[in-house]
């Protein structure tokens, strides 16, 4: 199966190994990322004010590209176009949904653009990675498994953006089991704990790093008393937050015990068997690849 | 002390503005408190996210000079508890527009230490100005 990828600029920067273990994986069970020709930046986050129409301009111009590719034949019929990133998942969606119930919007979006082959027509739907898994069935991760993951714990964390708002949420807000089902598909074990849907704080990162340092402990020790080795994201911002910020948790309780948050994708490579360069543990703040080890699990 | 508030033409005009920018019904909280309850940011505000609403709700501008509307992460955690269905970060948002659109900002790149310019990734970088500068 051929779909339409949108990788934002994170992948392609700071989350490379996210993309990198994302697109051979998905190899492994049948899909091909085809990447977006011209994509842009979303923006990041959504535009909330009622008024701003023109925050919603970069995430559909991405959609028109779908379309052009559509009309280009490079995939068949596919309109809808594949995130990894949970901000850039959310952001797209929720423009998109936007656009679907104001019209006006969309006419004003679409006049400005005058320059783009296409008008937009709401027909693209923003997807991500996880909902195809489970479109495709979790037994076809099971039946790529070569390397048994049963002795890892893995507290799942979806953050915000993959669940809230509920109209763009690929699963239930308060009580998500996606994550889980492809734990459990991955042959490891998903970890029951409290903070799996908490905020990390999220681009306060910026101006209040004591804010994300207060969240990130209480999410991470959750983690740990729970009895995670390890957590998965699927948000470059919140693995940020978690991982790189365990450095400035650690100045602030020198108590704090790290733990390796990794992208669900890696901890995926890993389990079909692919190579080092892909699963890519060293792009991660703190190397999980010790933790393996002592689990008997060859890299 | 009670706090007296006049409902003047000022503070209706204010109201307005706040409900319009948000689009959110915003008299129909009922102040149950459940978005204040379920905040993870409550602790380093300095009203809640359910105080914000009230005060918008009487127009009381001085919401303005609070905290709580720069520190709203747009987490959406209140957005899908809220029995009324109200949106506490479109509030948070509209009130900070109207800062924003002032030419104000809240963050300044020049004041951000070279260090955490280094680590921070873009999408840190553009989420918080995208929200937080004019
Ligand atoms: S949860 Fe909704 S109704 Fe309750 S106080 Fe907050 S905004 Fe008002
Ligand atoms: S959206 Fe804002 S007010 Fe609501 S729970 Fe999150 S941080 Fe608090």
């Amino acid at each position: 199966m051929k779909i339409p990828y949108y990788p934002g600029c994170t992948l392609k920067s700071t989350a490379k190994h996210f993309e990198i273990s994302a697109i051979e994986s998905a190899k492994k069970i049948g899909i091909e990322f085809v990447e977006l020709p011209r994509w842009n930046c979303c923006g990041v986050v959504a535009s909330l004010a009622d008024d701003d129409i023109m925050h919603n301009l970069a995430p559909v111009r991405n959609m028109i590209r779908v379309l052009e590719m559509n009309r280009d034949g490079l995939v068949k019929d596919e309109k809808r176009l594949l995130t990894l990133c949970s901000m850039c998942f959310n952001t797209l969606s929720r423009a998109n949904n936007r656009i679907k119930k104001k019209s006006d919007d969309l006419d004003i979006l679409n006049d400005f653009m005058y320059k783009e082959d296409i008008d937009y027509d709401g027909s693209v739907e923003i997807i991500h990675f996880l909902e195809i898994i489970q479109e495709l069935g979790f037994d076809k991760i099971e039946k790529n498994v070569k390397k048994s993951l049963s002795n890892l714990k893995i507290a799942p964390y979806y953050g915000c953006m993959l669940l809230r708002p509920k109209d763009v949420g690929i699963d239930d807000p308060e009580r998500p089991t996606i994550f889980e089902k492809f734990i459990t598909s991955l042959s490891a074990k998903p970890v029951e704990w409290n903070n799996k849907n908490k905020c990390c704080g999220s681009f306060l990162t910026v101006d209040n790093k004591e804010i994300v340092v207060e969240l990130g402990n209480d999410i991470l020790t959750d983690a740990k008393n729970s009895g995670a080795d390890i957590i998965v994201t699927s948000c470059p911002l919140c693995a940020f937050n978690l991982d790189n910020r365990q450095k400035n948790i650690k100045a602030k309780y020198p108590e704090f015990k790290e733990i390796p948050v990794v992208y669900f994708t890696q901890l995926m490579a890993l389990a079909f068997g692919l190579s080092k360069e892909i699963t890519g543990f060293d792009g991660n703040f703190i190397n999980p690849t010790k933790l393996l080890k002592s689990k008997n699990i060859e890299i | 002390m009670p706090k007296k508030l006049l409902l003047n033409d000022k503070s209706v005009d204010f109201f307005k503005k706040v409900s319009e920018l948000s689009g959110e019904v915003i008299t129909l909280c009922d102040q149950c408190g459940t978005c204040s309850g379920g905040c993870p940011i409550i602790d380093e505000m300095d009203i809640s996210p359910s105080q914000l609403m009230r005060m918008v709700m009487l127009g009381d501008e001085e919401v303005m000079d609070t905290k709580t509307m720069w520190l709203c992460a747009t987490c959406n955690t209140c957005t899908v508890r809220c029995p009324r269905e109200l949106d506490v970060s479109k509030v948070a948002e509209a009130l900070r527009q109207i800062k924003l659109r002032q030419s104000f900002d809240k963050i300044n790149i020049d004041k951000i230490p070279k260090e955490d310019l280094k680590e921070l990734p873009q999408i840190a970088l553009v989420g918080a100005f995208r929200r937080l500068t004019s």
